[in-house]
């Protein structure tokens, strides 16, 4: 167990060592900085409309105008920016070769992957907790209810570690960081659109594809709401990747 | 300390190594030479758990190195061979991730690196980046990060590769050292460093071991009969006669013209038999000048290429 520590020390540092986790965090905050400014700039526009129109100020609420969209927005960025973090895990190791010294070292796998992987979620977890900025510069000005960003927060966390998850087993399978971020990048991709078709199949086939989609999950917690059933797809989908991953490794032994 | 028994491994179809025994006592230093695309690498990373083996068995320190590998991994040190250590690291920092995850005591840490640093001699370096070092500098920290737990048994894949003459001494000198207390396996396709450094030798070529024995055996047994080389001033043809005469001689040859009358010849005796004394008499009383008398000597460099040429045919 205490393995695991160490890895995570290590990889955490190697990415504070290299200007990765500078530049993806730096671009995060450019980018969820301007949507924040926007959507705020757009409520409080219409919250000026509806002061004249009382009869519309009643559809009005922080949840559906700031939250739902700010970490829509945000979901879609974590997209972009997750494979660029995972890509180089496992593949720079197998690049450079210290993977082979590393599997000669007295640790298991398992360590090995949990190490990289909470070294992974770590960094992700310091670049949302710099974007906690937003919610308290509403918080600041108004006096909004909290409970939908702590559901929104929960919610993309989550996503963000399945997301990981996939990006971790794909950096196994390839010695090229390139190949790893386009790879799940695409595979992402795919995970995320797959329920759109939902409504041109028939209901059964199109409940299966909305339940397999990773952003359909994310929807009730953008909007506050959390959900079992969102819950468990998410640590469903990161522990069953990580067990691909797992499995993975230990098939680098038995390949020739 | 270590037995490989019947080891083979296949990547796909083609075999790398095939039916590889030999025993490792412990204290000994075990030179493992072959030409490149031999295999021993590929022994090497079964060794160390790194993969496993078609077929056949190995065990260091007693236990499998596929069964047990968590145990033999805890008594092994291994550099393997372009040294792969994290760039992104200092060196002191490097060597601190590697005693955590070989699991030392938390107390005994601090010794530890500091005592490999001395002995690696990076005492100048070990708060610079690994990525801003030389090659020889990145080559002790490959050997100080094996070395750093005390390991019983150390792994060596072509530890002098890429060194210049100086670091290479300094290297082997190092081994040498360490030898006293560890068992050392190492791989080479230098002979010299062989020669120089291993008590033993296992010589393996295509997948196979051609031979297995000490250094002194190998040379001496390749050695059928003693050769001698002499550099006579006389008419070729009367030097020739004499030489034949001489009781023990089994074959004279005449090798190549110095200048005038002077030649050089190849004499071949008997190995149990010093003839040196008889021919240089010889040559001597017969009024002809005897210029040069000496022993050829048979390297590991000849049964080397003698070995896995004969292999080859």
């Amino acid at each position: 167990m205490r393995n695991i520590f160490y890895l995570f020390k290590k990889e955490l540092r190697s990415y504070f060592y290299s200007p990765i986790a500078y530049v993806v965090l730096f671009i995060f905050l450019v980018i969820t900085g301007y949507f924040f400014s926007a959507i705020v700039t757009f409520y409080s526009m219409i919250s000026f409309q509806a002061m004249q129109q009382p009869a519309a100020a009643a559809n009005l609420n922080i949840t559906e105008g700031v939250v739902n969209p700010l970490f829509s927005n945000m979901a879609v960025i974590i997209l972009l920016m997750m494979p660029i973090l995972t890509m180089r895990l496992f593949s720079e190791e197998k690049r450079l070769g210290t993977f082979e010294l590393l599997m000669t070292y007295p640790i298991r796998d398992i360590e090995v992957v949990l190490g990289k992987f909470l070294a992974c979620v770590t960094v992700f977890a310091i670049m949302l907790a710099l974007s906690l900025v937003y919610p308290i510069l509403i918080a600041w000005v108004g006096r909004p209810d909290i409970k939908p960003f702590i559901s929104a927060y929960l919610g993309i966390f989550l996503m963000g570690s399945a997301f990981i998850s996939l990006g971790i087993l794909i950096s196994t399978l390839t010695e090229n960081q390139i190949i790893a971020a386009v790879a799940s990048f695409g595979v992402l991709i795919i995970f995320w659109v797959i329920g759109f078709s939902a409504e041109n199949t028939g209901p059964t086939l199109g409940s299966v594809l909305r339940h397999l989609s990773i952003i359909e999950h994310f929807q009730n917690f953008a909007k506050g709401i959390v959900d079992t059933k969102d819950l468990i797809y998410y640590l469903n989908f990161t522990l069953f990747f990580l067990f691909l991953t797992l499995r993975s490794l230990e098939s680098n032994k038995w390949r020739g | 300390m270590i037995a490989v028994e019947n080891l083979t491994k296949y990547y796909g179809t083609l075999p790398a190594i095939q039916g590889v025994s030999f025993r490792v006592e412990k204290g000994e230093i075990l030179g493992f030479l072959g030409p490149n695309g031999a295999g021993k690498t590929t022994t090497m990373r079964i060794l160390t758990g790194f993969m496993p083996a078609t077929s056949g068995t190995a065990t260091v320190a007693g236990y499998d190195v596929f069964k047990d590998s968590l145990e033999v991994r805890k008594r092994i040190g291994y550099l393997p061979e372009n040294v792969p250590i994290y760039n992104d690291m200092e060196v002191s920092a490097y060597l601190n991730f590697v005693t955590e995850v070989k699991g030392v005591p938390k107390k005994l840490r601090k010794e530890k690196i500091q005592q490999v640093i001395k002995n690696c001699g990076l005492e100048s370096v070990s708060n610079r980046m690994i990525k801003n070092l030389s090659k020889g500098y990145r080559q002790r920290v490959g050997l100080a990060q094996a070395l750093v737990n005390d390991p019983e048994v150390l792994i060596l894949d072509e530890p002098t590769m890429g060194l210049d003459p100086k670091q290479i001494t300094e290297i082997r000198h190092l081994i040498k050292e360490l030898a006293t207390e560890k068992t050392i396996i190492l791989s080479s396709h230098i002979l010299p460093e062989v020669s120089m450094i291993c008590q033993r030798v296992v010589i393996i070529n295509q997948g196979k071991v051609v031979a297995e024995d000490t250094t002194e055996n190998l040379t001496s047994r390749s050695q059928t009969s003693r050769r001698i080389l002499l550099q006579v001033d006389g008419p070729s043809e009367v030097v020739l006669k004499i030489l034949r005469e001489v009781n023990g001689v089994n074959r004279v040859q005449r090798k190549d013209q110095v200048t005038g009358n002077i030649f050089n010849y190849e004499v071949e005796a008997s190995k149990d038999r010093d003839v040196r004394r008889d021919l240089a008499h010889a040559i001597v009383q017969s009024g002809n000048g005897l210029l040069e008398l000496r022993p050829v000597e048979v390297s590991l460099e000849d049964v080397f290429v003698k070995l896995v040429t004969e292999e080859e045919g």
